[in-house]
């Protein structure tokens, strides 16, 4: 197997007087899509921003394509291939659905077969294209924000829980998007709570605890491991 | 008991505890110590000025608040007492009129432009201060009727504080009104400033100070976040406005420029900075240095203008009109490295 | 599975009020216009006046949009603007004077071009040392309100102090180009050329500054960063710079507009920026911080109360526009247009 895209060696994040990561080890294989799994407060949110720079490690390494980046400033890390899809979304909602996706490409304007195959799997992008993207609801604003996020090829995806409050259709339309995404070469690396969701999509799977990663392996493994399940998150999948 | 005084706010620095009995020292001695009508009113004006700056820490230092209009309430006890002695005629009653309508005006005027501007952020304040003070500076200018416009106001005060009344001797000093003038406002600015600082050591302080570390966590707390801010606007005024009828029974005079304008509140500025943010005692040290440099480095620099006639540029640069600039300059620096100015140097070299 | 239609349209139509409300603050300026109009009574003045406040509107817009979109970018509070108000205007009138040929012929052609290179070169300084001032004094205290506030004043005070120290301490008077002198009558209203000249101006810059930012690249990324500047950087782009690009623009602009302060005052004095930053507080504040939109309905407000006022009762011009100020914080605490932070 190639060399990971993404690896995280003990890495510690304090937020102000909180030492929120506390030796983060984590491996994202290349081409391939890593759950981040863990109960809530754990610091799965952390890590991402960690890797994407908003937050500065205080210390251990981030390794992007075997290169170091833990000083690297945020639009850098960005420019390096990496897209971010923030639990916030971070929708800029004062601009319209097309603003929003041409801010999505840093190096040009929106290539148009991308944003065919973006609106083939978006649709509802489409309809309200022109429209300002704060009107869009919830389940829209979600869709924008991992479409923005893939406006342009980029090699690794930070996705912070996608599916978050959203029916199960537009579910399905996401994990669709994702498998098409890694269908294309891309990693991702997603944090995700539902778990019918993180079996379908992930191919490998890291839990953390208390800001660690406490175990890693094959998501199909965790998938047919009640007990397993019930030893690192403390519930299995079976009840969901 | 001088602990109690102090409100159990020690000075916590040798230097800086001989430095202030230095300066209470000559404060209070000022008639006997120095010579002549300038040394009087130099220890006048800083009198009056630590009062000042000591008001203004309360809101900036204390309160993380910045306000322009500092000198506007300065200017409304000022004005107060002048014109109740224009109207009322020179009296004891007249000044004690004065002073509390001058008081009570600056707190309503506080109180108002507190409600409207920190309720929504406190950076609002700082602005609208700067326009609310340069309204009332141009008002006061137009209304020449009423404020004598840009040539102010000239009254009497009673007889007793005048230098007409002469008293005698006393350790070789003639005494006159204008002695007993200047210790009606020494023993009037050092009760106020005690009294300051009874006011930022008293639990209200200290959620002041809880408020300017983080405003969402006070709020969090419980803290009624705007009602203390707006509070200690309304004190922080009413203390300036005093001082300003200090001002005013000291000189017997009052106009824009020595009152109201936006050069005193820069001068405030830079004494509280330049002293300490949140300690008070910066207020001392600062007023005291800025009026002594005000007063006399000014003439050192005329001589080094002069000395440096034919270089080109340089005596432009040390004009002693230009003092502005190099204060400006240190007070940049100031606020960059010393942020906790004279008084927090002080204090870190005796704990390093 | 229940497939939930959340796909479906989610825009209601606005009812009338909603409509309303939004449109109110652009209505304003209008329903000023026509209350001047009631309060003056007599056409020709009120003309008169309504030129006069539109160009003074104008060219406080011209030197509070800097303002506003610094504060909407990086959450600074420049109290220093007002220095290049002051510094562009002392450039392009040395221009202009070392131009006086050009100035006192009554030649269209020689007149503007004058104009022009006083405002190129005013533009010029006022931009580079908008870069200085930046790097010096802003961008060691950002996210401090504090620190920003003492040291943007300490930065004014030095500016101001150099002015004296370059330019010697007596006011400099100037005189307009002969062919921008006097007025023309418009159904008996007389209207100064130089004002007419001041709103075009305005009106030119204000469309350009639009037009920069709803249909370039750049002026998406300002206003996305406005809104969420993190987010911004997280896409790709080096807010920062964009950032020193806005504060050099809008310290350029300020000097821009005080050059045509003072052409329109014939008085140019050190101090006058730190009096301009009144004016443009206000504006920036009822405008609501960081909306150039609001920016530019404020200032025509604001300039038009001012004439009006004047006129009226001149004591009371200033206060008037605190009046203004009041009463619009009072309708929307946050200003007419206010700036939706995402947080």
């Amino acid at each position: 197997m190639s060399e990971p895209i993404l690896t995280l060696n003990n890495l510690y994040t304090d937020i102000a007087q909180y030492h929120i990561l506390q030796g983060v080890d984590l491996q994202v294989p290349r081409g391939q899509v890593t759950m981040l799994l863990g109960r809530n407060g754990v610091g799965k949110t952390t890590t991402l921003k960690t890797i994407m720079g908003q937050w500065t490690a205080k210390s251990g390494e981030i390794l992007y394509n075997g290169q170091e980046m833990t000083q690297m400033p945020v639009s850098a890390r960005a420019r390096a291939g990496i897209g971010f899809v923030p639990e916030d979304m971070g929708i800029f909602r004062d601009l319209t659905v097309e603003e929003n996706m041409i801010l999505g490409c840093t190096s040009g304007p929106l290539d148009p077969k991308r944003k065919d195959w973006l609106l083939g799997a978006f649709p509802a992008l489409g309809t309200f294209w022109h429209s300002e993207a704060g009107n869009l609801s919830g389940g829209q604003k979600q869709m924008l924000s991992i479409a923005r996020a893939m406006a342009e090829e980029r090699q690794l995806y930070l996705i912070d829980e996608p599916t978050k409050g959203l029916a199960p259709a537009i579910v399905s339309t996401m994990a669709q998007a994702l498998r098409e995404l890694k269908a294309q070469g891309a990693s991702i690396l997603l944090v995700e709570q539902n778990f019918s969701v993180a079996k379908a999509l992930g191919d490998t799977a890291a839990v953390m605890d208390d800001g660690r990663v406490i175990w890693n392996g094959d998501m199909a493994e965790l998938a047919t491991n009640s007990d397993l399940q019930e030893r690192l998150m403390g519930l299995s999948m079976e009840a969901h | 008991m001088i602990v109690n005084l102090l409100s159990g706010d020690k000075p916590r620095s040798a230097v800086l505890t001989a430095l202030l009995v230095l300066i209470l020292i000559c404060l209070a001695g000022a008639p006997f110590i120095f010579d002549g009508v300038r040394p009087l009113d130099t220890a006048a004006r800083i009198c009056i000025f630590i009062l000042l700056v000591a008001s203004y820490d309360l809101l900036l230092g204390y309160g993380g608040i910045v306000s322009f209009a500092h000198t506007m309430f300065f200017g409304l006890g000022a004005y107060g007492v002048a014109l109740a002695s224009t109207h009322m005629g020179r009296g004891f009653d007249a000044l004690l009129v004065g002073s509390l309508s001058g008081a009570l005006a600056a707190i309503v005027l506080a109180l108002l432009i507190g409600l409207f501007s920190l309720r929504v952020r406190a950076i609002f304040f700082a602005m609208i201060t700067l326009a609310v003070a340069s309204a009332v500076a141009v008002l006061v200018s137009q209304f020449s009727g009423l404020t004598g416009g840009e040539d102010g106001l000239t009254y009497k005060i009673p007889r007793v504080l005048t230098s007409a009344n002469r008293m005698g001797e006393f350790l070789g000093t003639r005494i006159s009104g204008k002695i007993l003038n200047y210790y009606l406002v020494f023993t009037c600015a050092l009760i106020l400033f005690l009294l300051l600082l009874r006011i930022v050591n008293s639990p209200f302080g200290r959620v002041l100070q809880a408020i300017r570390e983080n405003d969402f966590r006070a709020e969090a707390i419980g803290y009624r976040v705007v009602w203390y801010r707006t509070m200690a606007t309304c004190l922080s005024a009413a203390t300036a406005a005093l001082a300003g009828s200090l001002f005013a029974i000291w000189l017997r005079y009052v106009g824009p420029d020595t009152t109201l304008s936006f050069e005193i509140m820069l001068d405030i500025l830079l004494m509280v900075v330049i002293g300490g943010m949140g300690t008070m005692y910066g207020a001392v040290i600062g007023a005291t240095l800025f009026i002594l440099a005000q007063t006399y480095l000014q003439n050192l620099m005329g001589g080094a203008s002069e000395a440096t006639a034919g270089l080109p540029l340089i005596p432009d640069l040390l004009d002693p009109d230009r003092w502005l600039m190099w204060l400006g300059i240190l007070f940049i620096l100031s606020v960059y490295f010393f942020p906790t100015g004279i008084v927090g140097r002080l204090r870190e070299g005796r704990s390093a | 599975m229940a497939a939930a239609p959340d796909h479906k349209p989610t825009f209601a139509a606005l009812s009338l009020s909603e409509r309303l409300d939004k449109a109110m603050p652009v209505l304003l300026v209008p329903l000023l216009v026509v209350l001047g109009f009631l309060a003056i009574g007599t056409p020709s003045s009120w003309m008169t006046l309504t030129v006069s406040g539109l160009a003074m509107g104008m060219m406080i817009f011209i030197m509070a949009s800097g303002l506003t979109l610094v504060f909407g970018l990086m959450d600074v509070i420049n109290f220093g603007h007002g220095a290049f108000v002051s510094v562009g205007a002392f450039v392009g009138v040395s221009v202009l004077i070392a131009l006086g040929d050009w100035t006192g012929t009554a030649s269209l052609l020689l007149n503007m071009s004058a104009v022009f290179l006083a405002v190129v070169a005013a533009m010029m300084v006022t931009g580079i040392m908008g870069w200085g001032f930046e790097r010096i004094i802003v961008k060691p205290v950002y996210g401090a309100h504090l620190k920003q506030i003492l040291v943007t004043v300490g930065g004014l005070i030095v500016v101001e102090q150099l002015i004296h120290v370059v330019w010697g301490p007596d006011e400099i008077f100037i005189t307009r180009p002969e062919t921008l002198k006097g007025a023309i009558t418009f159904a008996g209203a007389a209207m100064e050329k130089y004002r007419l000249l001041a709103v075009a101006i305005g009106l030119v810059l204000f469309i350009a500054m639009r037009m920069v930012l709803r249909r370039t690249k750049i002026g998406l990324i300002v206003r996305a960063g406005v809104e969420n500047g993190p987010m911004v950087e997280a896409l790709g782009y080096r807010l920062r710079m964009v950032f020193i690009g806005v504060f050099v623009a809008g310290s350029a602009l300020a000097g821009l507009g005080g050059v045509m302060w003072g052409l329109y005052q014939e008085v140019i004095t050190a101090g006058m920026g730190e009096k301009m930053m009144v004016l443009v507080f206000i504006v920036a504040i009822i405008g609501g911080l960081g909306s150039v939109e609001g920016a530019f309905i404020g200032a025509l407000l604001v300039g038009l109360m001012q004439n009006y006022v004047a006129f009226l009762e001149p004591k009371l011009a200033l206060v008037s526009n605190i009046a203004l100020m009041t009463a619009i914080l009072m309708w929307r605490p946050q200003g007419m247009l206010p700036v939706v932070k995402a947080k």
